[in-house]
């Protein structure tokens, strides 16, 4: 397929960029840096992080450093003029002019091409291939932050709309006891519990209903219907039942995690095909043995897939939960009353902390489905 | 399996075999059985309150007839029952005008509206987002990893946030609550699209391209035509997920319109029947607009020939 690519591509884009580099420079030279007029030379590391790029753009126009060597040595400009940008715009908040979105947009074109530079790379060693894949959404997404805090600093944007990602991080920094405490009272108590009571539950139902053929023609299209529904909305009956503390939320992300955990175990019990079943058969095994030999297994990624998507639906439930009344502690607390008072920065390291808290959750769930289900064509094929 | 085989020739004995054989009857059934369960629920839920009503009204010997009766038909019970919700709903949407604040047909307009232009923002964004990927290495492997993550973060919980923020800055109205439903839709359409799209057989790739086909000519003939089924799964959850957009992008805005702020607004005055009817006409929504990207994925398949 690549090939077929590769062929028909009329212009190169490695090329392109570095032109785009090029001419970024030259507008920058010849442009203000800062309002009112001081040009890119009158602040020396902006000077240093223009003439780093500088050279860079003409060495790929005119063709030289294409190898490994000079892809990384790309790299480690970019880098180099990030870590010069950050600080000036800090010291000039709000005067950025032409010239410095000019080098600001030459930094992003220059990741960008050491992101397609190493898309290209062809590595023989499996590990090192894995590394490389893992690190270009990593640089592309540190590209990203870098581009947010610049543009958040040179236009001088209000920190009650959006902060930099540095003042989120001082404020992630200074409040850590916070964060832990709420942290500790939606992810540990209200998502934890909840997600392995409804996942449980709803897995022993899944159990039950399967032995029963006619429980499950009922039970399977109305549990479709209902993983279509906005669950969510029954958070304010369950806070009226169960009081303002985590049980309430918990009782949610029971209700949220449930349906789809029972309709994909339903779903995934009926993996086995007919052969396997009459070779267990023969084996003489009961229904038990059938199913913790066979069915259990085959159904395995479909039980897994549920799980994935309960782990976010579980925490999205737990913290729009705690809009509808909490006591004064909470994700969901916390963001409600920051954005209240207009701490946008505190809300934006809430947020963070939910979002590592997600993704972490997903990972060790996708971990363990690579453990449980390593024999699955789709886990084999994407090893090596 | 080896149920059905057995219980066929025995149709001609019970005469409701058959209808317990299919789909509907089970359903049927099943739903029975929910009512059945809400209204003793709602008996046992609605108990202890009554009691305490008897009490203080120095009712004794009140007989159990009455008692759930009286449970039943509570202003503000713990759980309504489904005859009082569908009196509410009956209330709220036939005997009230549409414009009128009070009407349930109005709050779900607002609703649905904002619902409808996240979806299409979303699946437009999707498919653009999916075309992109499919046909560039470098988006492929830097942007398809975020796309996956993105989801991992509770959007759903900085959506109140959004819509302050938004508001702060000018923009106010649909379109805040229309780019939470965005977020939530944008992301099942991309992924179906880039599997679809990729779909053809790399035998069908190259059969265009002996035929010398563009980038473009290919796409249109042959990776667009075999993403459409991908596109119309992928469709019904991102319309799923945009109604629990909009309905949650509603909370913030202090409860002015909007089944989200009946929601809420019911939750503050404790009017259990209003949160009911408001999640119940939520759900019909949700069931509705999915049974309509059904009919028209039916449609769209039967005309392209590839109904199954």
């Amino acid at each position: 397929m690549s090939s077929l690519v590769d062929i028909r591509s009329r212009f190169d884009t490695a090329a392109l960029l570095a032109g785009g580099i090029l001419l970024c420079v030259v507008i920058a030279v010849f442009s203000t840096a800062f309002e009112p007029d001081r040009t890119v030379f009158d602040t020396p590391r902006l000077a240093l992080g223009f003439g780093f790029l500088a050279i860079l753009g003409v060495r790929y126009s005119l063709g030289f450093a294409r190898h490994m060597a000079g892809d990384v040595a790309l790299g480690v400009v970019a880098a180099l003029s990030a870590w010069m940008l950050i600080p000036v715009v800090h010291q000039h908040v709000g005067e950025a002019a032409s010239g410095f979105w000019a080098l600001a947009v030459a930094y992003w074109l220059a990741s960008w091409l050491f992101v397609e530079r190493m898309a290209a790379w062809k590595l023989t060693n499996p590990s090192l291939t894995r590394a490389v894949n893992l690190a270009i959404p990593i640089v592309f997404g540190i590209t990203l932050l870098v581009l947010w805090e610049l543009a958040a600093k040179g236009f001088g944007i209000p920190k009650v709309l959006l902060p930099a990602p540095s003042e989120i991080w001082v404020r992630l920094t200074g409040s850590v006891p916070i964060l832990w405490a709420d942290f500790q009272q939606t992810f540990l108590k209200a998502v934890l519990i909840g997600y392995a009571l409804g996942c449980g539950s709803a897995f022993l139902t899944a159990i039950a209903i399967d032995r029963v053929p006619f429980l499950r023609r009922g039970l399977l299209p109305i549990g479709n219907l209902v993983s279509a529904l906005p669950i969510i909305g029954v958070a304010p009956i369950m806070v009226m039942w169960f009081g303002f503390d985590w049980p309430s939320k918990a009782a949610v992300v029971i209700i949220m995690t449930f349906f789809p955990m029972l309709v994909n175990t339903v779903s995934g019990l009926a993996a086995a095909d007919a052969m396997q079943k009459d070779l267990m058969r023969t084996y003489a095994s009961n229904y038990w043995q059938t199913l913790i030999k066979l069915r259990l297994p085959m159904a395995m990624p479909f039980i897994f897939n549920a799980l994935k998507i309960n782990s976010t639906l579980a925490l999205i439930g737990a913290i729009v939960a705690e809009f509808f009344g909490t006591p004064i502690v909470g994700m969901g607390f916390r963001i409600s009353t920051e954005v209240g008072r207009m701490n946008v920065d505190m809300v934006w390291a809430e947020i963070a902390i939910a979002a590592l808290a997600g993704s972490l959750f997903y990972g060790i769930v996708a971990l363990l489905e690579r453990a449980v289900t390593f024999w699955h064509p789709s886990i084999r094929g994407s090893r090596g | 399996m080896t149920d059905t085989a057995l219980a066929a020739p025995s149709r001609g004995l019970n005469p409701f075999a058959g209808l317990m054989a299919g789909t509907a009857g089970p359903v049927t059934v099943v739903v029975l059985a929910i009512f059945a369960i809400w209204y003793v629920a709602a008996v046992a839920l609605n108990t202890p309150f009554q009691m305490d009503m008897y009490e203080r009204g120095d009712q004794t010997d009140v007989p159990f007839t009455q008692l759930v009766s009286d449970t039943l038909a509570q202003e503000r019970p713990v759980l309504p029952a489904p005859h009082q919700v569908a009196v509410e709903i009956w209330n709220t949407t036939v005997e009230k005008k549409i414009t009128s604040k009070r009407s349930l047909i109005y709050h779900s307009g607002i609703t649905l509206s904002s619902t409808l232009l996240g979806f299409l923002i979303g699946t437009g964004l999707g498919i653009l987002l999916a075309i992109g990927i499919v046909h560039s290495r470098v988006l492929d492997k830097s942007l398809m990893p975020w796309v996956i993550s993105s989801q991992t973060i509770p959007i759903l919980a900085i959506a109140p946030m959004i819509i302050v923020v938004l508001n702060a800055i000018g923009i106010s109205g649909l379109l805040p609550k229309a780019m939470i439903s965005t977020y939530l839709s944008f992301f099942p359409v991309t992924v179906g699209m880039v599997k679809g799209l990729r779909s053809p057989e790399i035998m069908h790739m190259d059969l265009m391209h002996t035929y010398s086909a563009t980038r473009v000519q290919a796409f249109w003939k042959l990776r667009l035509p075999y993403a459409v089924p991908y596109l119309f799964t992928s469709m019904k959850i991102g319309m799923a997920a945009s109604l629990v957009g909009a309905i949650v992008g509603e909370l913030p805005t202090g409860a002015v319109a909007g089944l989200g702020a009946r929601l809420l607004a019911g939750s503050y005055y404790g009017q259990t029947v209003q949160i009911w009817s408001a999640l119940l006409m939520a759900a019909f929504l949700a069931g509705t607009l999915v049974a309509l990207i059904g009919l028209v994925e039916r449609l769209t398949l039967k005309r392209m020939g590839m109904a199954r």
